[in-house]
């Protein structure tokens, strides 16, 4: 294949990219972008396998069934492990970038010196930073996603933890500088090494202070990372398509992130360096507190005779697979002429538009799925709120009390509905580690319980009273 | 926003102070960075347009696609595993492709089954 047919096939597939992220603008044309960007892909593959000075054959078609073997399973799992395959698939990413780094280094520097220019070492050295401090970072965040049992899911914080990472990072990127000015002095080899080493602790450290809670912007933001270590492999390699298929993806992941931290009104460095969610001493509060519990009897009255239903989903609806039964729940209220909506916070969840996908897969058509900013003003003429599963994005604290960690999110008013019902595991505080001020409302009925036992316990409760009303 | 762009902007001016190239005895390779840069920040332009749009709905497939699309790297690591170079270099270059080749397959398949979730409204139940 001649170089210019090469280009003109990366040009191709660089315009189908941009196409195939401008089709997820609505669910109707967003099947064709899956098309679009596996065609470039495709192209991409092809262009490049077909050139020339391409002569190993066997190896990369063993590493191409290897992938498929690796990827068609986990393609397959079920849709909670979402935000996990997502984390691993950054880790994956980040590693690829990584490795095509060093290669790259390894090479060059002991058969082409010449081409470690400045410039190109920088892009080499960020490479290489950029794409395995992504590896371990998206690994532990996998795991944390997972519930694996030694990793912690509270945030696991000590003493000038903040200064070791930067400095850890600081060192990385000084080490990489001397690189820049001397690449293929006496020491070069060994700086390398040293500088992957710190960029891999430096992942694993960077995540660990972070919270389950978090994770919707820690992926968002690694999102970005693993698209930038391609945009760096693309500097250092001189292939345009590769910037630009990386720049695709690191802006989508920076947007992603930018609108999750306004959800939660904290910023970037707040999120990776103010470890959130410790754990407050609790605090004495004048009277014991109760919570007012409610039978499944009882909220299905209520609920019958509602007018406009709110459903707010949360990480315990997901960890419940209580979807399918939600969606059982609101057909049988819909069957009566009720309105049931779903209040949708940009937050809930583990990986932005989580709640989304879910409800997707109960069948919810996603014209009753609303956004939290639009769903708001109309929450006061709401009969009943039913929230499940959710706890941080409906708790009122977070617009007065100053000094509760959540102080400033936005948050879906359930506390303005007519009723609140909230189904709850058990009394435990939620991720953000304080107590719920929605739960102790007048207007509010805790329901305990699994979710999807509850939800299909007030199912069976309404398709069999129907005949007695 | 603008301290985005603004501290974007005070990096990329850093980046001819680094491209200084040292006097060299072989003659150094010609790639034009100048166009690559262009080329990054056109598409990263690009980029934030296009995302700006995307429906809230489909942020969750969005992110497996940016996976996919970032699975690129394909292009580099077969660079680096088929061509003519030392063994532990397209040693390096296999996991890669391999690991990329996992992103693009699992990323587009993953993509589209959550697509296909997407219904505009249950035919048979009245709202």
């Amino acid at each position: 294949m001649s170089p210019t047919l090469v280009q003109l096939a990366y040009l191709v597939a660089a315009v189908l990219f941009i196409f195939s992220m401008y089709w997820m603008n609505d669910p109707k044309t967003a099947r064709r972008a899956v098309m679009a960007g596996a065609s470039a892909m495709g192209l991409a593959i092809l262009a490049t396998w077909l050139q020339p000075s391409i002569i190993h054959h066997i190896w990369i078609i063993v590493a191409l069934i290897a992938g498929c073997a690796v990827g068609i399973p986990l393609s397959r799992v079920p849709l909670t492990a979402v935000p996990q395959r997502t984390a691993i698939s950054h880790a994956f990413g980040g590693l690829a970038a990584g490795l095509v780094g060093t290669a790259k280094y390894w090479l060059w520097s002991s058969t082409a010196p010449e081409q470690l220019t400045q410039f190109c070492m920088t892009a080499l050295v960020v490479e290489v930073i950029l794409g395995f401090l992504t590896f371990t970072g998206s690994l532990m965040a996998a795991g944390k996603l997972q519930e694996i049992k030694w990793i912690p899911q509270r945030p696991v914080t000590y003493p000038f933890q903040n200064v070791t990472n930067i400095g850890l990072l600081a060192l990385a990127v000084l080490l990489g500088l001397l690189l820049v000015l001397n690449p293929t002095g006496v020491f070069a080899g060994f700086a390398m090494v040293l500088i992957i080493l710190f960029a891999l602790v430096f992942g694993v450290l960077l995540i660990i202070p972070i919270g389950g809670a978090d994770m919707p912007t820690v992926i968002s933001i690694l999102n970005s990372y693993a698209g930038l270590s391609a945009v760096a492999m693309g500097f250092v390699l001189d292939n345009k398509l590769l910037i630009v298929a990386g720049a695709l993806d690191g802006s989508s992941g920076l947007i992603l992130s930018i609108i999750m931290c306004r959800a939660m009104n904290r910023s970037f460095t707040n999120v990776l360096f103010g470890a959130f969610g410790q754990v407050k001493a609790a605090e004495a509060t004048g009277t014991q507190r109760s919570y007012k519990a409610e039978t499944i009897e009882g909220a299905a009255q209520v609920l019958e005779q509602a007018n406009l239903v709110v459903i707010i989903p949360g990480y315990g609806m997901a960890v419940a697979q209580a979807q399918h039964r939600v969606r059982e729940l609101a057909d049988q209220l819909k069957k009566r002429g009720i309105t049931v909506k779903y209040a949708i916070h940009p937050v809930a969840g583990r990986m932005p538009g989580h709640m989304n996908v879910l409800l997707a897969e109960a069948d919810v058509p996603y014209s009753e799925l609303v956004e939290m900013d639009e769903i708001n003003p109309d929450m006061p003429q709401c009969d009943v709120a039913l929230v499940i599963g959710a706890n941080d994005t409906v708790n009122p604290a977070a617009r007065y009390d100053k000094t509760t960690p959540i102080y400033g999110m936005p948050i879906i008013h359930a506390d303005k509905a007519k009723a609140v019902f909230a189904i709850k595991r058990s009394k435990n505080p939620g991720f953000a580690g304080i107590d719920n001020e929605l739960y102790f409302q007048d207007r509010t009925y805790m329901l305990f319980g699994d979710a999807k036992a509850v939800v299909g316990d007030l199912v069976k409760q309404l398709s069999g009273g129907s005949g007695m009303h | 926003m603008l301290r985005i762009v603004v501290a974007f902007s005070f990096l990329l001016l850093a980046i001819p102070v680094l491209a200084q190239e040292p006097a060299s005895q072989h003659a150094p390779p010609s790639v034009d960075y100048m166009s690559l840069l262009f080329v990054f920040v056109l598409a990263t332009f690009i980029g934030l347009g296009v995302v700006a749009k995307v429906s809230r709905l489909l942020h969750t497939p969005l992110m497996s696609l940016t996976n996919a699309i970032s699975a690129i790297a394909v292009v580099g690591s077969i660079i680096v595993t088929g061509a003519d170079y030392p063994l532990g270099v397209r040693l390096l270059g296999f996991v890669a492709l391999f690991a990329s080749m996992t992103n693009v397959v699992s990323g587009f398949l993953i993509t589209d089954r959550m697509l296909k979730m997407f219904k505009q409204s249950r035919p048979g139940v009245k709202s």
